[in-house]
């Protein structure tokens, strides 16, 4: 992996890094994915890999009994870093 | 004057209903134990202004006569356990000032259960790490030897147990992150069955395999700690009931003695990677259990070599996923940008610290297309195929045993290239891939260091891990 590419990435999971990390990065991702690149080589028999149905799956619950409409409002607007009244306070998007 | 290291919660209880004490004094010696030796070992983020108020409130209960698992125990709780009205930042400056507005469903159970929750302790970033070197707030030091780490991720509630600050910590394991720091700090920590402990409210990493479990002197505290915060929740849709697995052999008629147990050793799994006085003390630990009477029996697991590979495919991609929700607009850390995206980069690029940053932007790189079935589709179907020889293994032998670590708790700075701290990880993290409970007990020193014996069990059978954790311990 080249630097370019880890900068491309970062922009991908939008993390503002540096041209120095990201040569940095692009070594050290050699080395982990040389890495966990061995699992690519390994034969797997037929009765090793899984059937379709998994063991575990998500429970869902019935959609109901919602709690009173603001009870966790301003427990929860607090935390935000920039609001204006009810509403998260962002930059112009369009 | 008492003194926090010599008491379990067993003790302490006793000595609590007999009146030896109070909470109130338990509570203020873990205080006074902090605030003179914390200072070099910073176990502790923060000491919670309302723990002697929850004593007080303990000491009450006490008098009328409640009696209660925890009641009146000091705990400590990792940064990414939310305590309603507490700061939990998880280890990360993203978080700095972060309330949490809820609290966890572990954090409730302890609090119904009578215990005092003293304060948050240190952790790598996000749990992300094998040393608490990744915290934004600096390094704890191992208690036993300060010039090393304690182990990570939850090397905080590690070193507080084992420096004496309380009785006993939660912390989380995703890859090892309570057993390898226990194994280092010379303590005992487990990690649950996946879905045992419900993870509401726990910061997340990897939400597959993210698990919260105790951090204790013995391996009956931990089995007190576990029972109080297991269980089935609304608030978690990957926790189980209580019939998911069925009861295993040695809870029917046939085996239900100790000491018909069988302990499975995968030798060619570990032993290439370890020195001699470390297999040593690994050997020593076999020969204990089998002069306890337990049959030992060694064992192939040819896949289990696979997990760590697959675990840093798995890992990075569900990090990745699960930090997307930290944008500098609903909660935490906002850094301005000259445009609404560029608030983004700011945001996370400062936020964010140098492991974290690794593993987003890796876990973007295994999901990205062109990639992700080569990396991730193959992780997903190899992490079934360990599962599958793990949950055979286990037909045929009650515990696998191995060493928790391939070494000591090193010295700070000494793994500066992050593939070789990875592979600190190597015998814990299958446990992680395959669900599976798993304990680490304390098993004797190499030159003066600690080390751990690991024991894992079948999914759901817990009670195979204490069983054998408490012969272990005498």
């Amino acid at each position: 992996m080249n630097k370019e590419e880890v900068l491309k990435l970062a922009k991908l999971a939008r993390v503002g890094i540096g041209e120095d990390e990201a040569d940095k990065l692009s070594h050290e991702f050699d080395a982990i994915l040389k890495y966990v690149g061995e699992i690519k080589g390994a034969q797997m028999t037929n009765d090793q890999i899984p059937n379709s149905k998994p063991d575990l799956r998500n429970i869902m619950r019935e959609d109901s009994n919602p709690h009173e409409a603001g009870i966790y409002t301003e427990a929860i607007l607090s935390q935000a870093p920039q609001r204006e009244g009810n509403f998260l306070k962002v930059k112009k998007i369009l | 004057m008492i003194d926090i290291s010599k008491l379990t919660i067993v003790s302490a209880r006793e000595a609590l209903k007999k009146g030896e004490f109070t909470s109130r004094e338990l509570t203020q010696a873990c205080i006074d134990a902090i605030k003179s030796k914390d200072g070099e070992i910073h176990a502790f983020l923060e000491v919670f202004s309302n723990a002697l108020a929850q004593a007080d409130e303990a000491d009450k209960q006490i008098k009328n006569g409640v009696d209660l698992p925890l009641l009146g125990i000091p705990v400590a709780l990792k940064d990414n356990i939310l305590v309603k009205g507490e700061k939990a930042s998880a280890g990360s400056k993203i978080l700095e000032n972060f309330i949490a507005p809820y609290d966890s469903t572990a954090t409730q159970k302890l609090q119904q259960a009578g215990a005092v929750i003293v304060g948050r302790t240190n952790c790598d970033e996000f749990a992300m790490g094998s040393s608490t070197e990744n915290s934004a707030y600096g390094p704890t030091k191992n208690p036993l030897d300060t010039s090393r780490v304690p182990g990570g991720s939850s090397g905080g509630s590690a070193a507080a147990v084992a420096a004496g600050f309380v009785i006993a910590a939660l912390g989380s394991d995703t890859g090892g992150s309570i057993r390898q720091p226990a194994a280092f700090c010379g303590i005992v920590g487990m990690k649950p069955t996946y879905g045992r402990v419900s993870r509401n409210g726990l910061i997340a990493m990897a939400s597959s395999l993210d698990q919260i479990g105790p951090f204790t002197k013995t391996a009956e505290d931990a089995e007190i700690i576990y029972n109080v915060i297991k269980g089935q929740d609304r608030m978690d849709s990957t926790t189980l009931d209580g019939k998911t697995f069925p009861a295993h052999g040695h809870e029917g008629n046939s085996r239900e003695k100790s000491s018909h147990l069988t302990i499975g050793v995968p030798r060619s799994f570990f032993e290439s990677s370890l020195d001699k006085a470390v297999l040593e003390n690994f050997n020593q630990a076999v020969k204990k259990f089998e002069s306890l009477g337990y049959k030992t029996k060694d064992i192939e697991l040819p896949t289990l070599k696979y997990s760590l590979a697959v675990y840093y495919i798995l890992m990075p991609a569900e990090v990745s996923s699960n930090l997307a929700r930290f944008d500098g607009v609903k909660y935490g850390l906002h850094v301005d940008g000259v445009n609404s995206i560029d608030d983004y980069f700011k945001t996370r690029g400062e936020g964010f610290g140098p492991e974290t940053r690794r593993r987003v932007i890796l876990g973007t790189y295994v999901l990205s297309s062109g990639y992700y079935d080569a990396y991730y589709g193959t992780a997903v179907n190899m992490k079934a195929a360990i599962t599958k020889e793990l949950r055979e293994a286990f037909k045929d032998v009650d515990l696998i045993l191995t060493p928790t670590t391939p070494t000591p708790a090193w010295k700070f700075g000494e793994k500066s290239d992050p593939l070789s701290m990875y592979l600190a990880d190597i015998f814990t993290v299958p446990a992680n891939i395959s669900g599976c409970p798993s304990m680490s007990l304390p098993s004797g020193e190499v030159d003066g260091l600690p080390l751990g014996a690991l024991l894992t069990a079948d999914l759901g059978n817990e009670t195979a891990l204490f069983e054998a954790g408490k012969s272990f311990q005498g």
